[in-house]
Order: structure tokens, then sequence, then C-alpha cells
């Protein structure tokens, strides 16, 4: 479903990749987890699958479509293929909970109507039927997820990408949010990339697992396999830490 | 007392008219040129642009805005006199100060809607770009909405900054409190003519004031 081929991006002014030569790929209504720490290249994996930036070389496939070869409108009709659900929720201030979720509807053209109905429906989804007419700031954090997710799925995505998406939560509301996106993923059928530098996020939700270090691939396989018998040194790393949470 | 009092109305409707005027035609342009500004600007909206090309507009914008922006009012004024003449027909009176006052402010509102934009959360701009959202639906329905607050509370500064330009408008002709306080209060010493336009125009930039800081409250969602 999600297919990285040799993925290859410099910043300006950078002697060393961000992302040098990364290949994986996602198995079609799957959890999988990208796992690394600040700076090893996740954000960068995220801003170029969601298009933000140009790769340099190489292609990434979302379904059968190549994102990397569009641009313009081609690549706003590619884009809806993914929801993506953000760290901070970036949900729009001054729009409800209702009409950020149909923002990505009307974005795209559907009428009021449509748009309304199907919103309605995502947020009930979420568990959020009483909360329609709220505006975000009334919302928990939590809460505000929920939007987020709601709205991710609006355009009826083939994959959802969630960058960090627990990072602001409490552990409560780390573990509803989870538990939530695990059940999206076993009744719509998304494929699932979970992008974090928490391994527990990884460990309690993933069925695969991507550890990403230095802009390089480092371990790719069954999440259990993979951290029950750590190679990597940045893994080994990481694994110590979860006896600690 | 009752010459006092029509000096001092008349002065008042000819400010509110310079004031209202100008006020209208450089949010509105202001407006415009504050969204070019914005767009040329950021890469993540000009993407679509060669890139040349989207820098040289954004410099060119700029510029003028620039210019506007460092000459002083007065100079202004009376530097654009032939542009006045021909879009008002004359060069004299509180009709044709409405000209300068515009041109004058346009600039000022420009870089107002400017800085009122860059305030959106990025995270909130790039969320839509994400979304699939084009670069014109995220300037005008992601950044202008999510910047309205904001944009009032910069509207209501450029509409204060527009009465105290207009009191200059005396020095071509144009009326208003300004004008009025010069001529009556300073030249002809008519202290309470002086007295009473300080008074109205303290007033009224203060009801300016809570206009805008009541509705950019009332309009905000964050709290």
């Amino acid at each position: 479903m999600i297919v990285f081929d040799s993925v290859t991006k410099t910043y300006r002014g950078m002697t060393a990749p961000a992302l040098d030569h990364v290949s994986f790929h996602v198995k079609p209504g799957s959890i999988c987890g990208v796992v690394g720490l600040s700076g090893a290249g996740k954000s960068t994996l995220i801003r170029c699958m969601t298009g933000l930036e140009r790769v340099d070389s190489g292609s990434i496939r979302i379904g059968s479509i190549d994102i990397t070869a569009l641009s313009g409108a081609e690549l706003r009709k590619a884009q809806r293929n993914l929801g993506v659900v953000f760290q901070h929720f970036n949900l729009l201030q001054q729009r409800t909970a209702l009409q950020n979720v149909m923002f990505p509807l009307l974005v795209a053209g559907v009428g009021k109507a449509e748009a309304a109905r199907r919103a309605r429906e995502l947020l009930h989804l979420v568990g959020l039927t009483d909360k329609l007419n709220s505006y975000p700031s009334k919302l928990s954090g939590g809460q505000q997820q929920r939007v987020g997710i709601a709205r991710a799925l609006a355009t009826n995505p083939k994959v959802l990408l969630c960058d960090e998406f627990t990072s602001a939560l409490d552990p409560i509301n780390t573990k509803s949010i989870l538990e939530l996106v695990k059940r999206l993923n076993s009744e719509l059928g998304v494929t699932v990339l979970i992008v974090t530098h928490q391994l527990s996020i990884a460990q309690q939700a993933c069925d695969s697992l991507i550890v990403i270090d230095e802009g390089h691939i480092v371990e790719d396989g069954p999440a259990q396999a993979v951290l029950k018998s750590p190679r990597s040194r940045i893994l080994r790393a990481m694994v110590t830490t979860l006896a600690w949470s | 007392m009752k010459v006092l009092t029509r000096l001092v109305t008349n002065g008042l409707l000819e400010t509110l008219l310079m004031v209202g005027a100008s006020g209208a035609v450089s949010i509105i342009l202001g407006t415009l040129v504050g969204a070019g500004l914005t767009f040329f600007s950021d890469p993540a909206l000009g993407r679509d642009w060669p890139i040349n090309r989207r820098l040289r507009l954004d410099q060119i914008l700029s510029l003028i805005v620039n210019v506007g922006r460092s000459l002083p009012f007065l100079v202004l004024m009376v530097a654009i006199i032939p542009f006045t003449r021909m879009i008002m027909g004359t060069s004299i009176g509180t009709r044709a100060a409405i000209v300068p006052l515009s041109v004058g402010a346009i600039p000022f509102a420009a870089r107002v809607v400017e800085s009122s934009l860059r305030e959106v959360d990025r995270g909130v701009v790039e969320a839509a770009l994400v979304m699939g959202a084009s670069p014109s639906q995220v300037v005008f329905r992601v950044m202008f909405p999510e910047a309205l607050p904001s944009l009032v509370m910069g509207f209501t500064l450029t509409l204060v900054s527009l009465v105290n330009f207009s009191a200059m408008a005396g020095a071509v002709g144009g009326g208003g409190l300004g004008d009025l306080a010069i001529r009556y209060g300073y030249q002809r010493f008519r202290t309470d003519v002086m007295l009473a336009t300080v008074a109205v125009l303290i007033a009224l930039v203060q009801l300016i004031q809570w206009a805008g800081h009541a509705l950019a409250s009332a309009i905000d969602r964050r709290r």
C-alpha cells in the first residue's frame, strides 16, 4: 500500500542527506511503526510523503500513485488518498469540530450538505457526537485529536499517517487514541503508518516496525520479532528505555 | 457657543468622510496587496510558481510598499497632486484629500495584513496544504478566517492612523478637525475651538479603538 523506493533527500546547504536511499513497504490494512530519535529523518520522511518537500531521487507510491511524480492539481488530488494526524492537532481555531471535519471535503469540491452529513458520521465514529458545534479551544487535547482523526478520514483515504500523534497527550488519552486508531484500522481497513520517537507506542499498536537512524533504515520487520532481538545500536538503546516506562 | 458647535460638527463630519472613504479604500486594496506579499514570500504557498518569478514579484511588491511607507504623509500629499487631480478633478478640499490619504494608508494596511496572516500557525497552514487545499484556498479559506480577529485589530490601527493623517489634510485645503484646530485654535487664538477639537479627536479615537477591540473579541474563538 505504501512503497518507498530508494528515496533520497538532502536539504539545501546540508552535506549529509536527511534520507539516504530509504526503501520499505507497508502491507495494505496493516499498522506500521516508523521509530527513530529526533533528527533521524522521521519528519523528512513525513514531509516527502505528504508532498510538502520534493525528493531528490526515488519514488513514494501510495496505492498505485507515485506522489513524487506529481505537482499542482494532480498532487492535490493524490493527497486525498492520505489522511494525516498531527502532533499538535493543527485544527482550524475559528471553526467548530464539525466545520473542521468538513474542511477537506469542501476543499475537494464536495457539496455542503453532503460534507456535513459525512462529518457528522465521522465525529460519531470517533465518539464526539455531543461536540459537533464546539470550537477547538473548548475541547481537551484528547478530544481535539479525535477531531483531527475524523478530519484525516474525511476524504476516505487509503492511508492514515500519524505524526507523533500522541506526544502532546497524557497517558490515559494516549491509550484511548491508540485504541481508536486500532479500531478504525480493523473496521475501515485503512492502512496506518505511525511515526513516533516513543517505542512504547509502536509496541502497543504496530504489526510491523521500521527503525530509522541518520537517514538510513536500520531495522525492518514484524514488530514482535524486531523488538525481541534488536540488531541495531539505536534500537538496543531505545529498548532499554521500554523497561522503565 | 452656537458657532463653536457648528464649526466642530462640520469638522467632525469632514474628518469622518475622509477617514471613512480612505479607510474603506485602503482596507480593501491593502488586503489584496497584503495577501500578495504573503503569497509570494511563502515557498510552500508559491510552490507551483517558478521560484525566480515568485521572488521577483515579492521584491517588486515589497519595494512599492516600502516606497509608500517611507514618504512622510505631508510630502506624499503634495507629491501626488497631479494624480489626485486626475482622479477627483481637483487637488483642493476634503474630497481631494481622500486620494492621498488612501494612497498613504494602502501600504500601511498591506503590512498590517501581511503580519496578521504570517501569525497564523504554520502547522495549520501545512495541514491544509497536506489535505489537498490549493494555495489560494489556503490563503482565503484558512489564513484569512484564522487571522480575522488580528486583522480587525490591524484595521483599527489603520483607522486610527488615518485620523492622525487626516489632520494634515488642511495643508491642501482639506477640512476636518485637524484643520479646524490649526486655523481657529492656533492662528486665531480660539482656545475654546482648540479644546473642543482636541476633546472630539480623543473621543473619536477612543470610540474606534473600543469598537475594534469589541469586534475582535466577539469573533475570536480561540478563548
